[in-house]
C-alpha cells in the first residue's frame, strides 16, 4: 500500500509539474510575449523594454520559470492589468460556485447512474434498458450548451418552475440560492449520467458472469446478496476511476452551463476573459482546472486502492 | 497503477477497449489457409449493425445535403437583407430567415459544410499524431516511454474547452486555425490506446523476425506497429471527429470559434437562441438537429466499428 501510495503521489507531481511546464510554454508562446499583451499594439519600444526588464522577462527562461512557478507556489498567479487586481483574487472569488456546480452534478450523477446500470444490467435487452441506452446516446450527441438551453427555455420561459433573480458566485451563493444553480446542475447532471450509466452497466454486466457469482449462488446465497454483496462492490471499482478520468470533461462542462446559465464561476470568468482578450485570466484558470482534475483523479486513484485490496498488496 | 478503463475518447461502450485488434485466426469454420483479411471479417459485423447502417446512411445524407444542397438550392447567404429579416418559413423561404434576413436553409447547408470540413480535418490531425505518438512511446519503452505518457497524462488533465478557448483568443479563429487548434488537443486519447497496443505487438516473434534482419527503429514502428494498430486509429478517429464537431460548436456558441462571414452550425445556434424568446424556432431547431444528427451518427458509427475490429468481442 505505502509503494503504491509513494508511486502513484510521486506520479501526480510529475504531472502537476508537466502542467506547469505546458502552462508557461503557452504563455512564452504567446505572439508578441506577454508585455505586448498587456500594453497592447501601440505601445513604444522605450515602454516595452521598461516593463520587459521590470517583469523580469529578460533573463533566462529558466529563471523565468523558476520565478513564476515559485509564486504560483505562494498563490501568485499573476496580476490582471485588464481588471487591475491581482489574478488569484479573481479566480478564487469565482471558485465557490463552479466547485459546488461540479460537486453536486458529479453526486447527483453516481446517485442516478449506479442504481440505473445496475438495473440495465440485471435486466439486460428489456425495454427499460434499451429505453436507457437509447437516452444515453441521444444525451451524448447534443452539445451540452443546447441541452442547458432546452433546459432553460422548458422550466424559466415555459413552465415558470424556476426564476432567477441573483448573481452566484461563492460557494456560499450557491448552497443559499438553490433556484439558480438546480438548472445548471440538471444540465451536467444529465450529460454525466449519459457517460457514467453505460460504463456501470458493462461493469456489472462483466462481474456478473463472473465464476465467483455462480460459486455464491451455488451456495445458496440469495439474489439480492449476490447482486448486492459481491456485484455491485465489484462493479464500482471501475467507476471510481472512471470519476477521476471524467474530471476533466465535467469541470468543462461547468464552464459551459455556467455561460448558458449566467453563474460567476471560474468558467464565465475565463469565458469573458477571452473574448476580451484577457490572456492573463484565460491562461490561469486553464492552469487551476488542470491541476484540480490531476487532484482529482488522485484522489480517485487513492479510493481505488482502498476499495480494492488487488491494487494495495502489488 | 490500477487497471483504469480505457480512456476512450467517445461514447462510453459495453466493452472497453484495448485489446490487440484483428489478424488472429481466422473463426472455425474457415478452410485453413484461407484466412479473411481484419477488414472484411470487420465489414461483415458492422454490416449485421443495422443502427450503425442506418447511422451511416444519415451521415451521407446529411454531407450530400450539405455540400451537394447549395447546386440544387441557391441562396445568397451573404447579402444582408433588412426588408426580410426573420421571416417565418413560407415561399420562397422553406426555412424561413434570420436576424439579417439571410435565408436559413442556405445557412444550415454552409454552416453544416463548414462544421463537417473543420471536424473532418482536426480528427484526421489527431489520429496521424496521436497514433505516431503512441507507436513510438510503445515501442521505445522504459523511461521515455514513461515520460511521453506523463506529458499525455498531463495535457489530458487540461479541461479541453479551457484550453481551446486560451488557444482560440490567442492565436486566432480562423477555420485554418481552429483545425489546428481543435486537431493539436485532441489527440491524447488515441495515442493511449495506440501505445498500449503497441506495447504488445513490439514483443511479438515477427517483429523479432523483423529485427533480426536489421529492420530498424523506424520501419518496425511504420511497417509494423501502425499496420496492427490501425483498427484502434479508424475506430477513434471516428469518435474524434465527434468530438471536434462538438467542440467546434461549442467554441462557437460561446463567441470563440469562427467569426462572421464564416459561420458554423454553433454560431448558428448562438445567434438563434438570443431570439428564442420571440418563438423563432427555425433558428434555433434546424441547425440544432443536424449538429446532434452529426455528432450522433459518428458516435453510433464508432461503436460499430469497435465491435467489428475487436475479435474479443466478436462471436466465434
Amino acid at each position: 500500500m505505502t509503494t503504491y501510495l509513494i508511486r502513484r503521489l510521486f506520479q501526480a507531481l510529475v504531472t502537476v509539474l508537466l502542467v506547469t511546464v505546458i502552462s508557461f510554454g503557452l504563455m512564452q508562446l504567446m505572439p508578441g510575449g506577454p508585455v505586448r499583451a498587456i500594453l497592447g499594439s501601440h505601445a513604444t519600444p522605450a515602454n516595452i523594454a521598461h516593463l520587459t526588464h521590470q517583469m523580469g522577462l529578460d533573463r533566462p527562461v529558466y529563471v523565468q520559470y523558476w520565478t513564476w512557478l515559485d509564486g504560483l507556489l505562494h498563490g501568485d498567479l499573476g496580476f490582471d492589468y485588464i481588471q487591475q487586481r491581482p489574478i488569484s483574487d479573481l479566480l478564487f472569488n469565482a471558485l465557490g460556485a463552479s466547485a459546488y456546480i461540479v460537486g453536486a452534478s458529479l453526486l447527483l450523477a453516481l446517485l442516478i447512474s449506479v442504481p440505473a446500470g445496475l438495473l440495465q444490467a440485471t435486466r439486460r435487452n428489456s425495454g427499460l434498458d434499451h429505453a436507457f441506452t437509447v437516452f444515453s446516446f441521444v444525451a451524448y450527441g447534443v452539445p451540452t450548451f443546447f441541452l442547458g438551453f432546452l433546459i432553460q427555455q422548458w422550466f424559466e420561459d415555459d413552465l415558470r418552475w424556476v426564476s432567477v433573480q441573483n448573481q452566484v458566485a461563492t460557494f456560499g451563493e450557491a448552497l443559499t440560492h438553490p433556484q439558480a444553480v438546480c438548472l445548471p446542475i440538471l444540465t451536467l447532471t444529465i450529460t454525466t449520467v449519459a457517460g457514467y450509466s453505460r460504463y456501470m452497466r458493462s461493469g456489472v454486466l462483466d462481474q456478473i458472469t463472473q465464476d465467483y457469482v455462480r460459486s455464491a449462488q451455488a451456495k445458496g446465497a440469495s439474489r439480492r446478496r449476490t447482486l448486492y454483496g459481491h456485484v455491485l462492490r465489484n462493479a464500482l471499482i471501475p467507476m471510481v476511476t472512471l470519476v477521476g478520468l471524467s474530471m476533466p470533461a465535467l469541470v468543462g462542462g461547468a464552464l459551459i452551463v455556467e455561460y448558458v446559465f449566467n453563474i460567476q464561476g471560474i468558467g464565465l470568468l475565463t469565458t469573458r476573459a477571452a473574448l476580451q482578450s484577457d490572456y492573463g485570466i484565460t491562461l490561469a484558470a486553464t492552469l487551476l482546472t488542470a491541476v484540480t482534475t490531476v487532484v482529482g483523479s488522485l484522489l480517485a486513484d487513492l479510493g481505488y486502492a482502498v476499495l480494492d485490496p488487488r491494487v494495495r498488496f502489488t | 497503477m490500477a487497471t483504469a478503463p480505457d480512456t476512450t475518447p467517445g461514447p462510453p461502450s459495453d466493452a472497453s477497449a484495448g485489446t490487440p485488434p484483428g489478424r488472429t485466426a481466422a473463426p472455425g469454420g474457415e478452410p485453413a489457409g484461407r484466412p479473411r483479411s481484419m477488414f472484411r471479417r470487420g465489414a461483415e459485423v458492422f454490416a449485421e449493425n443495422r443502427l450503425a447502417l442506418v447511422s451511416v446512411g444519415v451521415l451521407v445524407a446529411i454531407t450530400a445535403f450539405c455540400f451537394l444542397g447549395p447546386l440544387f438550392y441557391h441562396s445568397d447567404t451573404s447579402v444582408v437583407d433588412l426588408s426580410a429579416v426573420t421571416l417565418p418559413p413560407g415561399a420562397g423561404h422553406p426555412l424561413g430567415t434570420d436576424n439579417d434576413g439571410l435565408d436559413e436553409l442556405g445557412k444550415v447547408m454552409a454552416g453544416g459544410q463548414t462544421s463537417l470540413e473543420i471536424g473532418l480535418a482536426a480528427g484526421l490531425i489527431a489520429a496521424v499524431i496521436g497514433a505516431l505518438y503512441g507507436a513510438v512511446a510503445g515501442y521505445l519503452g522504459g523511461w521515455l516511454d514513461a515520460l511521453m505518457m506523463r506529458v499525455i497524462d498531463s495535457f489530458m488533465s487540461f479541461p479541453l474547452i479551457f484550453l481551446l478557448i486560451y488557444l482560440s483568443s490567442v492565436y486566432g479563429k480562423s477555420k485554418t486555425m481552429l483545425i489546428l487548434e481543435v486537431g493539436l488537443t485532441s489527440w491524447f486519447g488515441i495515442t493511449r490506446l495506440v501505445r498500449g497496443e503497441a506495447l504488445a505487438i513490439k514483443v511479438r516473434d515477427y517483429v523479432a523476425a523483423s529485427r533480426m534482419m536489421g529492420a530498424g527503429g523506424r520501419r518496425i514502428v511504420l511497417k509494423h506497429i501502425l499496420p496492427n494498430t490501425i483498427g484502434t486509429t479508424i475506430v477513434n478517429t471516428t469518435f474524434s471527429i465527434a468530438d471536434a464537431v462538438f467542440a467546434l460548436s461549442t467554441l462557437s456558441y460561446i463567441g470563440l470559434g469562427l467569426q462572421a462571414p464564416d459561420n458554423d452550425l454553433g454560431g448558428m445556434l448562438d445567434v438563434g437562441t438570443n431570439y428564442a424568446g420571440q418563438g423563432f424556432w427555425w433558428m434555433i431547431y434546424p441547425p440544432a438537429a443536424v449538429i446532434i444528427l452529426i455528432i450522433l451518427c459518428f458516435n453510433v458509427i464508432g461503436d460499430a466499428l469497435r465491435d467489428a475490429f475487436e475479435t474479443r468481442l466478436q462471436k466465434r
